[in-house]
């Protein structure tokens, strides 16, 4: 039953060209510093110091606008943004507050002027908060060396897939050990590092609990298994209690184990990626801790191992001295020598830190339970809905921080589709839902996921507009399926993007397919 | 460690629900007596039952603010200071109003979201790539990867897909962080889509790639020819084309790396034959952020051999229901590891997707005339400082000329050595040039120095007054 008044929402309409289509000739934006006339006098004009076939002699046609052209531009698209200015309960990515304050630390020249080749003693209140970032991390997985270099949770895949390559070179067993296990239910980009490093995929199916059984991981691990990399609690709440009997089987076998804690905000406080015996895991600082995501990155995939695959990280590592002062080693002999260059997003890592630090111990727990809490909540009333129902309807207990639903009765019943009602949703200000990763094991399915940040009376909003939604699905489907209508544009022509006579990704081939003259 | 059955909370101001009254409508309406029965999925022994000895909460702003900044403010910057280092990651100016969107609320925090819900974003992910397309002179460009170095391993496994050969050539001049990101790209000779990486040398007579040589590795069984423009030693590429030539003649790929903030002046690689242009974003609007700044993309022409192979993900134009509006989709997204797990190509995630927006902000506001005025300004301020070096007894430019904003210092003729140079020069509040004599051995004790248009003069002034005091 709907609890909230419905309030009045529209987005923002510029209809702002694009900045290519703005402007006029010679108008300008930013003038470059001017040469001295001694520079030009020692040197003369820069044209010379090019050699004839390297000269530029067609200007790239950029736009050419004031400064504050430019500025108001960048302002409408901003407005035009609706990401988390209304209700954004998007499931897997843990949408949280991204403290302000990290904005101000972040942004002053002791972080954001800092060269990353500079002198160690030039950096060390950098080189401080990463090493003290590493040791809270350790607590709380119980692991003995984080890393921050991977861009993101695929990096930080990656990382582990190159890991075990190097792992399993150095005892001279790569060449047999080529496979890497996941299971359907693991994020893709477990499976797709893992095969861009080289590995052979076993991906194993879900059963009736919702995990795969004992049995089936028994059959696959051989002298063949590199590693098994997987995620418990996976992203439809499911929590995989043989967990600990898996880590054993693939450990026997030689292999490793890493934990994708992608879907750790649930469970912080609980469980410890080490007590479960895994040797390497994974947080992403930009979802459980608190860093803002930047519509994609910059992010960080915080990778942790044990002792045992420490001589295997990628470089530059942070090391101390015997003084208390840092260091910063450049890579290990036998280790992965780099995923990506430097030391990583290193504000992000700050503002991860501060973060934690906000919270303390007891903040993280607290986190975590409303997270669940609120999860459970959300169940409750969304089951309400006449047309939803629970993904993986027989698997008992209650659900972690997550839940997978359908539209599928919905769906069958008023030819409304998931997407439609996901559109339609940005109608009342209520950001895109989160449907499922590849495959989808569910009909129509949505994954919300409430976290900590979102007070009880915007998920309630948020349940309010989807519970509309749906009631529009059946009495004036058109309006559904038609969405949006309150958006800044109307419904994209997607056919468009998938014709290689048509798709265009940048106005330059825009122009040519389509024929439009300057 | 719950305080209470119940787990009541503690009030924090990052959690509303952490307050009792909408805690507790939820435990009432969910059915929860005891918080532990929401985990009642997890075993009890997997459950972490020790102490944590944890730093203290620091819940505060004030507190949490005066905490951290002093430990930062240990750090020297290289706005306090004099910066000569490049090498991967440049200081430019970056204006105020790239800051000021970059910082929006709009944009730093939101997920991915889609074609309905943040249009605005989209078009900007739009205009990056269209203004990158027009700097490069290619018409398909995808959104951002992490770093030019992930950008350029990309590529390279692009072209061995294309051609199914399984050998990339590289220039020695290559800059060895990156050359340790692509090796970790191209794989291990054991396992599947292992990719040789064929050093090719350097003249030492002007830092350019050795065509002889080149054209000595060169055969059928080359996937791709991988080139920077300019070289991590600064030298422009001045036989491009011949490069480009030699290499489509045994049907291998022609993967440019460019730094994009020298395409108002130097040549545009698509019109010397880049078959797959890849670069930095880091000189268009970011900080260096300590290396947290690095940024890449993959740009080649339009045409489907190229972008059936892209492994990144990429907004395309497109129309709305109402005729005339415009939208931006993603495009080719069934290939990529989203849509297909292990069997798209390669693989993407979050990204740096935020700095598209200062990377668009940047490109706009510089417009042609801007692109090509700080280009004029950085080749003159680097020849001129290059220039001055060599009036120092004992110091010589390696290559004298051709470089466009970084060079190669050599000290030998002062029997010192860089490290102890640049420790000299650090107590002068000067950051020297980055140390090339472990990686680069044959080039005797030099340095690679960067000179951007941050650089006046006065400054270039001070910095040879101390290399000549310090080399004395």
């Amino acid at each position: 039953m709907i609890k909230s008044k419905i309030r009045k929402y529209h987005a923002p309409v510029w209809d702002e060209p694009l900045v290519m289509q703005m402007g006029k000739e010679g108008r300008r934006g930013s003038i470059a510093p001017t040469t001295e006339p001694e520079i030009v006098a020692a040197i003369g004009q820069a044209t010379d110091l090019i050699s004839k076939s390297m000269r530029r002699t067609t200007a790239p046609a950029l736009p050419e606008m004031s400064e504050f052209e430019v500025q108001r531009h960048y302002l409408h698209l901003s407005q035009q943004t609706l990401g988390m200015m209304g209700i954004s309960l998007f499931g897997t990515c843990t949408m949280k507050y991204n403290p302000r304050v990290n904005e101000r630390i972040v942004y002053q020249p002791f972080v954001s002027e800092i060269h990353p080749l500079q002198d160690p003693s030039t950096m060390q209140g950098i080189l401080e908060i990463v090493d003290r970032f590493d040791r809270l991390l350790r607590k709380l997985s119980g692991l003995d060396k984080f890393v921050f270099q991977a861009g993101g949770g695929a990096d930080a895949a990656y990382t582990q897939a190159c890991i075990t390559r190097a792992y399993h070179a150095s005892r001279g067993e790569l060449a047999q050990r080529n496979e890497i296990i996941t299971t359907a239910q693991a994020h893709p980009c477990n499976p797709a590092t893992a095969a861009a490093a080289g590995f052979k995929i076993i991906t194993l199916a879900l059963e009736e609990d919702g995990f795969p059984s004992v049995e089936a991981l028994k059959s696959v691990v051989s002298e063949r298994t590199a590693a098994l990399m997987v995620n418990n609690p996976d992203d439809i709440g499911i929590y995989n209690p043989n967990i600990k009997e898996w880590v054993d089987i693939v450990h026997a076998a030689g292999g490793l184990c890493f934990y994708d804690h992608a879907n750790f905000n649930g469970v912080m406080t609980r469980i410890r990626a080490a007590d479960i015996g895994f040797d390497a895991c994974m947080y992403m600082l930009h979802k459980t801790f608190g860093g803002p995501k930047g519509g994609g990155g910059p992010a960080v995939g915080a990778y942790g191992c044990n002792e045992k695959l420490i001589p295997f990280l990628p470089g530059p590592i942070v090391e101390t001295n015997k003084d208390g002062t840092f260091y910063l080693r450049a890579s290990n002999p036998q280790g992965v020598a780099r995923i990506r260059e430097f030391l990583g997003n290193v504000p992000t890592v700050i503002r991860a830190y501060s973060w934690t630090r906000a919270m303390g111990i007891e903040g993280l727990r607290d986190a975590a339970n409303i997270s669940v809490l609120a999860n459970n909540y959300m169940e409750k009333r969304l089951l309400e809905i006449p047309g939803i129902s629970k993904g993986m309807p027989d698997v008992k207990g209650r659900r972690l921080e997550m839940t997978r639903y359908s539209l599928g009765d919905l769906t069958s019943q008023t030819g409304v589709s998931c997407i439609d009602i996901q559109n339609r949703m940005t109608d009342f200000g209520v950001d895109a839902y989160w449907l499922s990763h590849e495959p989808w094991f569910i009909p129509e399915p949505f994954t919300p996921e409430a976290g900590e940040l979102w007070s009880l009376e915007d998920i309630d909003y948020w349940i309010d507009v989807l519970e509309t939604v749906c009631n529009e699905a059946r009495t004036n489907p058109e309006i559904v399926k038609t969405a949006p209508h309150n958006q800044v544009v109307h419904k994209q022509n997607s056919t468009n993007l998938s014709d290689p006579e048509k798709w265009a990704t940048t106005w330059r081939a825009y122009k040519r397919k389509y024929k439009v003259k300057d | 460690m719950s305080k209470n059955k119940s787990g009541l909370p503690t009030p924090h101001p990052f959690m509303a629900n952490s307050a009792a009254s909408s805690f507790q409508e939820m435990l009432s309406v969910a059915k929860v007596n005891d918080i532990e029965e929401l985990f009642e999925q997890i075993p009890q022994d997997h459950k972490f039952a020790g102490e944590w000895n944890f730093d203290a909460a620091l819940p505060s702003e004030a507190e949490l603010y005066k905490h951290l900044t002093r430990i930062l403010r240990k750090n020297r910057s290289a706005e306090e200071n004099l910066n000569f280092l490049g090498a991967g990651c440049w200081q430019h100016y970056v204006p105020a109003i790239c800051d000021e969107m970059v910082t929006r609320t709009e944009y730093l925090t939101p997920v991915w979201g889609t074609p309905s819900s943040d249009h605005g974003r989209n078009q900007v992910w739009f205009e990056f790539q269209s203004l990158i397309g027009e700097l490069v002179g290619m018409e398909f460009v995808g959104l951002p990867l992490y770093s030019f170095g992930t950008a350029g391993g990309h590529a390279i496994r692009m072209a061995a897909r294309i051609n199914s050969r399984k050998k990339v050539l590289i220039p020695e001049s290559l800059d060895p962080e990156r050359l340790a990101v692509f090796k970790t790209y191209c794989g291990f000779k054991e396992l599947s889509g292992f990719i040789e990486i064929v050093p090719v040398k350097f003249d030492i007579n002007n830092g350019r790639i050795d065509l002889s040589d080149l054209k000595s590795k060169l055969s059928s069984d080359v996937a791709a020819v991988y080139f920077d423009n300019p070289n991590y030693l600064g030298i422009v590429e001045s036989q491009a084309q011949e490069i480009a030539d030699l290499t489509h003649a045994v049907g291998a790929e022609v993967i440019v790396g460019v730094d994009p903030i020298s395409l108002g002046v130097l040549s545009s690689p698509s019109q010397y034959g880049a078959d797959i242009v890849v670069g930095t974003t880091q000189p268009l609007g970011v900080h260096m952020n300590a290396g947290g700044g690095v940024g890449g993309f993959i740009a080649t022409r339009d045409n489907e051999k190229y972008a059936r192979e892209y492994p990144t993900l990429q907004v395309s134009l497109t129309g709305t229901s109402v005729p005339g509006e415009m939208a931006f989709g993603l495009t080719l997204f069934e290939q990529s590891s989203y849509g297909s797990r292990e069997h798209g190509k390669d693989w993407t995630g979050n990204s740096v997707y935020l700095w598209t927006v200062a990377n668009a902000t940047y490109m706009s506001l510089l417009g042609p005339i801007g692109f090509s005025e700080i280009g004029n300004t950085i080749l003159q301020r680097s020849h001129y400082a290059a220039k001055k070096l060599a009036e120092i007894p004992g110091v010589k430019i390696t290559w004298g000329s051709g470089f466009f904003k970084e060079f190669v210092v050599n000290f030998d003729g002062t029997k010192k050595k860089v490290v102890d140079i640049n420790k000299r020069l650090l107590e002068k509040n000067i950051f020297g040039g980055k140390d090339l004599s472990e990686d680069f051995p044959h080039l005797g004790q030099s340095a690679l120095f960067c000179v951007t248009e941050i650089h006046t003069a006065q400054d270039i002034q001070t910095l040879i007054n101390a290399v000549a005091e310090v080399t004395k």
